[in-house]
């Protein structure tokens, strides 16, 4: 019943805006993993972010799709978290895990055995629109868990225009998708941070993208 | 023996089609599938005869045309307010191409919006056919009003370029495409009722004659092409890619003139200058913008061809052009500038 609900919502709703209302443009679309286990890394702009990056991937992958996000902020009302746990599917992560013993990255890791194709944004959170944050290390954990697991970095124009943190009117703008390579584990937390913000400019530099002030 | 039989009573369908949108224009929608036959033959005849030949964007760009052609033969024959809608759909396209394009302020989000929603407006004045607001409304009223709405955000940094790139950007895609709507929907003076409406045959002239124009140029520039018309804008046309569509488009409306639109011969060869001339500046201006945002494509929603302002360039500058000759050519019955509410 609810995954119907969730496909209902992805054909008719989702599917609509992203690609006839605001329009996708993919480049490296075959570098996307065609079954799970994998991990999608991507920057943050909008909320739109993690429908578009659902979008990459055919309907019948819905199932396997699990984007990551705050328990803080979607657990907000009975409704939104309804939403995000049964129609988005979402692992919610507890960002204030401090005092807790059991790893906040456990429901990841249990995604990955379930051979999902997990949704991530390592900047942790939509920060200024079009603009590329920090990325937090939690990525590195995983990827040092899981090195054989395949991280792959995508670079997401055009969301912060239609709709960026806090506005709620949906303007119009084409979205730009670029794909990237796997991500390798060489052992070193610091140094798999740094090829990732690497990858990240390098996908951006592939655009040539117009001012937007 | 089964062809025969076809040609002696032809399907329903066929026969309704007919009766809608009249003999001529059926017949150009069946020459335009048969051209597309025909080059597809052509580049899989070529790459069987030159093996090593590379061809993949001509195919690429020839399956294009089969949607494109197939879209818009659907678009044509279903029904007047299916064809309307396709080419309000064709301005929503090419206008977001045009907004992603070019440099954008956070600021005017909100206007941006005013802009969108003035296509179904502009297209509804279409749809009633209410000529006298059709053709102020976008030149007079939103841009009177985008500005007003820019005003009201209160940001001045970049005040003119935004209010100049936005109405500029609404001008060709939503009010000059448009056009190529109203020509539809024109029903003649002079016609007895129950003719069949024109319309379709002026978009079907002026759209198949305005793409074929650039196909036509793109082919004898290539073949013949030396001498650079416009270098610093476009350096792949020259003065034989320029002059060889002129006369073939010029041609091929002085023998489809008479019988698709009923213009006499002599107005046929104008109309194919029209076009012809009008096509090519068209497209070198969005060169000249794509040259300017240091762009090769203005999209890729077209395999081959890029975005949708890379093929309905021409159509900016030929369709108003042709629709003035057109309206000024017969007299047309349509609501005028009184409009529907005047008694």
């Amino acid at each position: 019943m609810n995954h119907f609900l969730r496909m209902l919502f992805f054909a008719l709703i989702v599917r609509p805006i992203m690609l006839v209302i605001l329009g996708m443009n993919v480049r490296q679309r075959e570098k996307l993993p065609d079954s799970g286990p994998a991990i999608l890394v991507a920057n943050h702009n909008s909320h739109l972010d993690v429908l578009a990056l659902m979008c990459l991937f055919p309907l019948k992958r819905l199932r396997t799709l699990r984007p990551v996000a705050a328990q803080d902020y979607f657990f907000r009302n009975p409704f939104i978290k309804w939403f995000a746990l049964r129609i988005m599917g979402i692992l919610p992560l507890d960002r204030e895990v401090k005092k807790k013993r059991t790893s906040p990255l456990a429901g990841i890791y249990g995604a990955i055995e379930r051979n999902e194709i997990i949704i991530l944004f390592p900047e942790g959170s939509r920060g200024e629109p079009e603009e590329l944050g920090r990325f937090k290390t939690g990525i590195a954990h995983i990827a040092k868990k899981h090195p054989d697991v395949p991280i792959i970095p995508c670079f997401m124009h055009g969301l912060g225009k239609a709709l960026p943190k806090g506005e709620a009117l949906l303007v119009p703008f084409f979205l730009d998708v670029f794909v990237g390579d796997p991500l390798v584990w060489e052992g070193e937390k610091s140094k798999f941070m740094e090829s990732l913000s690497c990858q990240m400019t390098a996908l951006a530099a592939q655009g040539d993208f117009p001012p937007w002030e | 023996m089964m062809l025969g039989n076809w040609f002696e009573s032809p399907p329903e369908w066929l026969n309704l089609a007919i009766q809608r949108l009249g003999e001529p224009v059926v017949i150009t929608i069946a020459g335009i599938f048969g051209l597309l036959v025909v080059s597809t033959i052509l580049v899989k005849l070529l790459k069987m005869i030159k093996p090593g030949i590379n061809l993949d964007e001509v195919s690429q760009r020839i399956s294009s045309w089969w949607l494109m052609a197939g879209v818009f033969t659907f678009a044509m024959v279903v029904d007047r307010a299916v064809s309307i809608f396709f080419f309000a759909f064709i301005s929503f396209l090419a206008l977001k191409e045009f907004f992603s394009l070019i440099p954008t302020r956070r600021a005017d989000r909100r206007v941006l919006f005013w802009a969108y929603l003035s296509i179904p407006l502009q297209y509804y004045w279409v749809y009633i056919e209410w000529y006298g607001v059709f053709i102020i409304f976008i030149p007079v009223y939103m841009f009177l009003l985008l500005p007003t709405r820019m005003v009201m955000i209160g940001e001045t940094e970049g005040f003119h370029r935004s209010a100049g790139t936005i109405h500029w950007g609404m001008m060709l895609t939503i009010y000059c495409i448009s056009h190529t709507a109203f020509l539809l929907v024109l029903k003649r003076n002079d016609l007895e009722q129950g003719a069949t409406a024109p319309g379709a045959g002026y978009v079907l002239f002026l759209v198949v004659l305005t793409q074929l124009n650039d196909v036509c140029q793109f082919l004898w520039g290539k073949s013949l092409g030396k001498r650079k018309i416009i270098p610093k804008v476009s350096p792949g046309k020259t003065w034989a890619g320029f002059l060889g569509g002129v006369g073939s488009t010029t041609l091929l409306a002085w023998w489809a003139g008479p019988h698709l639109v009923g213009f006499s011969p002599n107005q046929s060869i104008v109309a194919g200058l029209i076009i012809s001339i009008a096509g090519f500046i068209g497209d070198v201006n969005i060169s000249a913008v794509k040259r300017d945002l240091d762009v090769k494509d203005s999209g890729s929603t077209i395999p081959g061809h890029g975005g949708i302002l890379d093929r309905i360039d021409s159509l900016t500058y030929t369709a108003p052009l042709f629709f003035h000759f057109v309206y000024d050519t017969f007299t047309f019955h349509t609501f005028g500038s009184a409009g529907p509410l005047a008694p």
